[in-house]
């Protein structure tokens, strides 16, 4: 081993204190959850309460709608990413290789929406989407949620485009390939970290909106899982116990999703690939 | 005759017409699934909500819906709380995004390097990202609150506060309560981007740099950072914007206060909006807002062009 002791010390002990940075707040989550109700305050600040108790996460599991609202959140999360995803990569592909004159308006749209409050935005997509049926459906949900995530997959993607040399299509079309099998065959498997990255921003950031999802949906059926999380708070008092029991649950499948993407995030482009 | 004559001249293009005409709206069949599902979804209702700001719209007045005019932007000129919340806005927006961005970095290349364990690492460390936002900073509120949180008493055992207090209710420090949430929550965002335009850079580079003696810090300079520089233009011009309309921490754990010490325009807009109900003054604020960050946008995209041209 050449490498000196010092460094990578260093780096072990940067990286474990990150990891506690970011898991802290999350393991008080779980504590929560564990704490027996009369506890909750008695014993707030202690690392571990003196009792614990797995009441609240079979109250979750057998006694409110959230099985649904997992289904539900898997849905639509699930639909958005793919969908954002493919239509990004193209409209990602189009903004990196060619030079069209549409393309700083596009741009400039793009920019544009991700500038207004979504606040604001309530009351005009509810008003569009009910005549077409799509209020009170995970469609319209997916629908929304789409639209809201593609400005920034289109940039992200564009950005990973921008990082491939341009030799490498060309000598693919010197060979005769049209321009959408170069980008099929020789440009996207390059792009995979980026598309691994692109599919786990567009997961959690459906997985976990809250405001359109209330405004959109009404009832249970198609709730997904944030405004579940709600139910808990609109009741006499806040209910932390449930709610925190219910948000560790619903960590697990986001958790989960990182690992199975994350292989691809550090796969990368091998040196040689990209030689041409 | 003058038929010949017609596909000679074309001829000339080499091409012909249909493939010309399949070639120019290329372009323009990529983009069109995303570009169409913007401007019904988003660019419409967005046209319609602009239209409220030059109304009398209050959800509660039956009375009302009536254009007005420019009245709501001469309140606003004389609304001392805007002025405040713009100025909140502009720290916690530049606090956040530049803790962010600077630990964002380096978890990004301190995972770039394989060690035992890094898929396992990178999955916790991204976790906080998954966390819906209201549910973090709910828990970060707990996290203040000297009755059932920690970080009080270790700030009072290591002696910087002279008794455990809530940091979210004092005027002078309370702005952090939700900056140091939101740096957590977006760290995330910051390192996983990074990271994946990291691994894109070609390793023989690095390698060629090292045989030539080059030290960490050089080749960080002349190959990392160029590398990188599209993508930190992107994110950080976006993580701007989103960020000074991130409401939801700040709603949830202080709720703007104490004092509007910690009311942003955002969140100014939303108090507007649902607890004032009046959508017209509230998409007033909301234009202003999209009027500074429009300019702050070009000044970025202006500012990375000229850097591209240099480079």
């Amino acid at each position: 081993m050449k490498t000196s002791l010092l460094p990578t010390i260093a780096h072990r002990l940067a990286i474990l204190a990150y990891v506690i940075f970011a898991l802290f707040p999350l393991y008080w989550l779980f504590k929560v959850s564990l704490t027996p109700n009369d506890l909750l305050y008695s014993e707030g600040v202690r690392m571990w309460p003196s009792r614990t108790t797995w009441e609240h996460y079979s109250f979750v599991l057998q006694h409110s709608a959230f099985p649904t609202f997992f289904k539900n959140s898997l849905i639509v999360s699930g639909s958005t990413a793919i969908i954002v995803t493919i239509c990004a990569s193209l409209s990602g592909y189009a903004l990196s290789r060619f030079s069209f004159r549409a393309k700083y308006w596009i741009v400039g749209l793009m920019l544009l929406t991700q500038m207004f409050p979504l606040v604001m935005l309530v009351a005009p997509i509810f008003k569009i989407l009910t005549p077409l049926g799509l209020t009170n459906s995970l469609t319209g949900l997916i629908v929304v949620y789409t639209a809201f995530n593609v400005p920034f997959a289109t940039f992200l993607m564009q950005s990973f485009f921008d990082g491939i040399p341009k030799d490498l299509e060309e000598a693919a079309m010197i060979d005769g390939a049209t321009k959408f099998t170069a980008f099929r065959e020789i440009i996207l498997p390059l792009t995979l970290p980026g598309i691994a990255a692109t599919l786990g921003f567009v997961f959690t950031a459906a997985w976990s909106e809250l405001l359109f999802a209330l405004m959109l949906i009404n009832g249970n059926n198609a709730a997904t899982f944030p405004v579940g999380l709600l139910t808990f708070v609109s009741k006499f008092s806040v209910d932390f116990g449930q709610m925190m029991a219910a948000g560790v649950l619903a960590l697990i499948p986001a958790a989960l999703f990182f690992l199975l993407i994350q292989r691809y995030l550090v796969q990368g482009l091998t040196a040689g690939a990209v030689k041409g | 005759m003058s038929m010949t004559a017609d596909v000679y001249d074309r001829r000339q293009d080499r091409r012909p017409w249909q493939k010309r005409l399949a070639d120019a709206s290329e372009p323009y069949l990529y983009s069109a699934p995303a570009l169409i599902l913007i401007i019904v979804v988003m660019l419409v209702p967005l046209v319609v909500g602009i239209s409220y700001a030059f109304r009398d719209i209050q959800l509660l007045n039956p009375f009302s819906g009536g254009f007005i005019g420019l009245e709501h932007f001469e309140t606003l000129s004389k609304d001392r709380a805007f002025y405040t919340a713009l100025k909140n806005t502009l720290w916690w927006t530049g606090a956040s995004v530049f803790l962010q961005f600077t630990f964002g970095l380096i978890l990004a290349l301190l995972l770039d390097k394989p060690f035992m364990g890094r898929g396992l690492v990178q999955a916790l460390v991204f976790l906080p990202w998954a966390v819906p936002s209201f549910l973090a900073g709910l828990n970060w509120a707990w996290l203040f609150n000297p009755v059932i949180g920690p970080i009080p008493h270790w700030l009072f055992d290591l002696g910087l506060m002279s008794q455990p207090g809530n940091i979210l209710s004092d005027p002078q420090y309370a702005m952090w309560g939700p900056i140091i949430a939101n740096v957590w929550w977006g760290i995330p965002f910051f390192a996983i981007t990074l990271l994946a335009a990291l691994q894109s850079i070609p390793r023989d580079l690095y390698e060629a740099a090292s045989i030539d003696g080059a030290s960490w810090f050089q080749r960080f300079w002349s190959i990392t950072l160029p590398f990188l520089a599209p993508t930190i233009a992107i994110t950080v011009l976006l993580r701007t914007v989103w960020i000074s309309n991130f409401a939801d921490l700040i709603v949830v754990m202080t709720g703007g206060g104490p004092a509007d010490r910690t009311q942003i325009v955002a969140s100014y807009i939303f108090t507007q909006a649902f607890k004032a109900l009046d959508f017209g003054y509230a998409s007033a604020i909301a234009l202003v807002l999209l009027v500074l960050l429009l300019a702050y946008s070009m000044l970025i995209i202006l500012l990375r062009q000229t850097l591209l041209n240099k480079g």
